[in-house]
């Protein structure tokens, strides 16, 4: 017997739909307060006035021409791209090796080692910072880049290592047997099977290495001098004199380039697979 | 490479009586796992040519011994002998074998023409070479126009026949195949299982077949390797397993069996006669050695064996109709029987008058027909 259709009483419609409503509402402010910071940000950058105010009063690209021609942000910029390079490259060659041998073979204090390489992660950056500033002056190292380099791959370390460590985990096994069958020898598996198929975990620790590592602070300020200053320990100091808005406008250059490389690690890559959201088959 | 390989072989050859047909052997091999004996010398000689399965429950050491063939596993004991080559300490990639695996492995990265190509790259033919033996497997395989799909992009039963295709371009001096069907719906398994006998049989292939399902290794294989427990309980031909299984495991394991209560009547020569009510049944007297007339024992009788009893026919037991299960060719018919292991006994008659002949609740007498039961000591495996 078909039940027969009742109205819904006005009143919980009303509600139903004023549940939706506020769904939607608490989705936007939540998304909005993510990106509320950068827009301000954006906004204070093309203020024409020689402060960093918001709203912006009048409209002027002087900040941003400031911010790229100002000797010490170039060579912040230049310095950081030297140590992003070597620190998340040796990183990931570093990572990748402890991520290998902890995932095919087993051997003693394995747990305890795989505690000491992801503990960068509950250290605080300026305990880190410190901690080499003191090593170096200990050794009478000057705080060039091998020092600067050297704190950078201890705080990427362990995001290089995951990212690796969870493509191998998802490797099948099963592939790099069926080339053996196949008749091809180790190194042959690994250049045309084991390699191809880790490469988009390689390239997300690698791209997350790189940005964490361009990003740093906290640490960077411990071990950084004049000369190997990385770009955010220059906006610090240049912050420390002055106020106006070419700290905003490195800020917009700052983001516009990490999403520009982004998109193209997306586009060549497929950033899904990139961020190891997608399942290799 | 050559000549280190040269090296390797000359290291490795024992001398060997000369046995051309025999293209795998293994002698006594061994392997365990921790505490686990996941295959207790095993000893087993696969024919040139032939198609031998491992049969046996999960868990009985059959994919290890796939797996020790192929040289993913080192044994523990004993010798790998391929083609004449002792193999035991020869890494796989120098093995010459074909493998497909379950979940196929196809390379997710590459073409389809690519994954075929695969051996024969590391072969190192030539390009051209190469191209001409991949149009020829996939057109074995009924694949031809495909070459640049990926494997994501096909259906299970393509991926089969592209890792099927894989592992035969290189023309393997044994092909090894792991529960290739089981991922398989029924009515494509079946088209595949005869495919794959075709393909086998005109490439000649030496090939051992891993599975679990004793239909498939009945109507696939020209020889079965019965495994329980790490060991190989029985090898013969389909007939020889199913009709004169060598102990209880192969009798219940292979093919339906009705376990009957019985005694041992009296034992002469290779044939024993086994009483059971009115009925004397033949059996082989090799499985009862030692026992007196009289001892308890178990018969095991396939269900098409046994018939509802006719006049003049002796009666072995009889029993209460319990259930009839409609098979379309055929029907089963359970009946309730006091000597029976289970309680129960099942009789497969053609055709579908039993339901109307005997319907539930009916009291029948059962008789044995005589020729493949066999008998074990009671409760002794």
């Amino acid at each position: 017997m078909p039940m027969p259709r009742t109205p819904r009483p006005l009143l919980q419609r009303a509600l139903e739909v004023a549940g939706r409503a506020a769904g939607v509402l608490v989705v936007a402010a939540i998304l909005g307060f993510l990106v509320l910071p950068a827009v301000v940000v954006a906004l204070a950058s093309v203020n024409d006035r020689a402060i960093l105010s918001f709203p912006p009063q009048g409209l002027s690209w002087r900040w941003f021409v400031k911010a790229l021609t100002y000797p010490d942000f170039q060579a912040g910029f230049s310095n950081g791209l030297i140590v992003t390079a070597w620190a998340s490259s040796i990183a990931l060659v570093i990572g990748a090796a402890f991520a290998f041998a902890l995932d095919r073979y087993q051997f003693r204090m394995k747990g305890s080692i795989e505690m000491v390489l992801l503990s960068p992660l509950v250290i605080p950056h300026f305990t880190v910072g410190l901690g080499f500033l003191i090593l170096a002056a200990q050794l009478g190292m000057a705080r060039g880049f091998p020092v600067v380099v050297a704190c950078h791959i201890v705080l990427v370390l362990p995001f290089v290592l995951r990212s690796v460590y969870v493509s191998l985990r998802n490797l099948d096994r099963r592939l790099e047997l069926a080339a053996a069958s196949l008749g091809a020898p180790p190194w042959r598996v690994l250049l045309t099977v084991t390699g191809p198929l880790l490469l988009p975990g390689l390239v997300s620790g690698w791209l997350f290495a790189a940005i964490l590592s361009f990003n740093e602070f906290t640490a960077s300020l411990f071990v950084t001098a004049q000369r190997t200053q990385t770009l955010p320990v220059a906006m610090y100091n240049y912050v420390r004199e002055y106020a106006d808005p070419s700290m905003a406008a490195v800020s917009v250059i700052y983001i516009v380039t990490t999403a520009t490389l982004l998109v193209i690690a997306n586009t060549f890559l497929g950033l899904g697979k990139v961020l190891n959201v997608e399942h290799a088959r | 490479m050559p000549a280190e390989r040269a090296a390797a072989s000359a290291a490795n050859v024992v001398p060997l009586p000369p046995r051309p047909d025999i293209a795998v052997r293994l002698d006594g091999v061994s392997k365990r796992f921790g505490e686990v004996a996941a295959l207790h010398e095993g000893s087993l000689a696969v024919h040139r040519g032939e198609l031998m399965t491992l049969l046996g429950p999960s868990g009985c050491g059959k994919t290890t011994l796939l797996n020790l063939v192929a040289g993913f596993l080192p044994p523990d004991s004993g010798d790998i002998v391929i083609d004449g080559e002792r193999v035991t300490a020869v890494p796989t990639h120098r093995r010459e074998i074909g493998m497909m695996f379950q979940s196929y492995a196809l390379f997710p990265h590459m073409t389809v023409a690519a994954n075929v190509g695969y051996g024969l790259r590391m072969r190192g033919l030539a390009k051209r070479e190469i191209a001409v033996q991949v149009a020829d497997a996939l057109a074995l395989v009924k694949l031809t126009g495909l070459e640049d799909r990926r494997p994501r992009q096909l259906s299970g039963g393509q991926q089969q026949r592209v890792a099927l295709a894989r592992a035969l371009v290189v023309r393997p001096k044994v092909l090894l195949l792991d529960e290739p069907f089981s991922a398989l719906d029924k009515s494509l398994r079946a088209s595949m299982q005869v495919e794959l006998k075709e393909i086998q049989r005109k490439l000649g292939v030496t090939t051992i077949f891993v599975t679990h399902d004793q239909s498939e290794a009945l109507s696939l294989s020209d020889r079965i390797a019965v495994m329980s427990e790490g060991r190989i309980r029985q090898c013969g031909t389909p007939e020889e397993v199913y009709r004169r299984p060598s102990d209880r495991f192969v009798a219940s394991f292979v093919g339906d069996a009705n376990v009957l209560h019985a005694r041992l009547d009296r034992a002469l020569g290779a044939t024993a006669t086994v009483a059971l009510g009115a009925a004397r049944v033949a059996v082989p007297a090799e499985a009862l050695a030692g026992l007196a007339p009289g001892a308890p024992v178990d018969l095991f009788v396939r269900p098409e064996q046994m018939s509802v009893a006719g006049p003049a026919i002796p009666i072995a037991t009889e029993g209460i109709v319990a259930a009839h299960v409609y098979q379309g060719g055929h029907v089963d018919l359970h009946v309730e029987v006091a000597e029976a292991a289970g309680g129960r006994v099942a009789l497969r008659l053609a055709g579908c008058d039993a339901i109307t002949r005997w319907p539930v609740g009916t009291r029948v007498a059962i008789a044995i027909g005589e020729p493949d039961a066999v008998a074990f000591p009671r409760g002794k495996a």
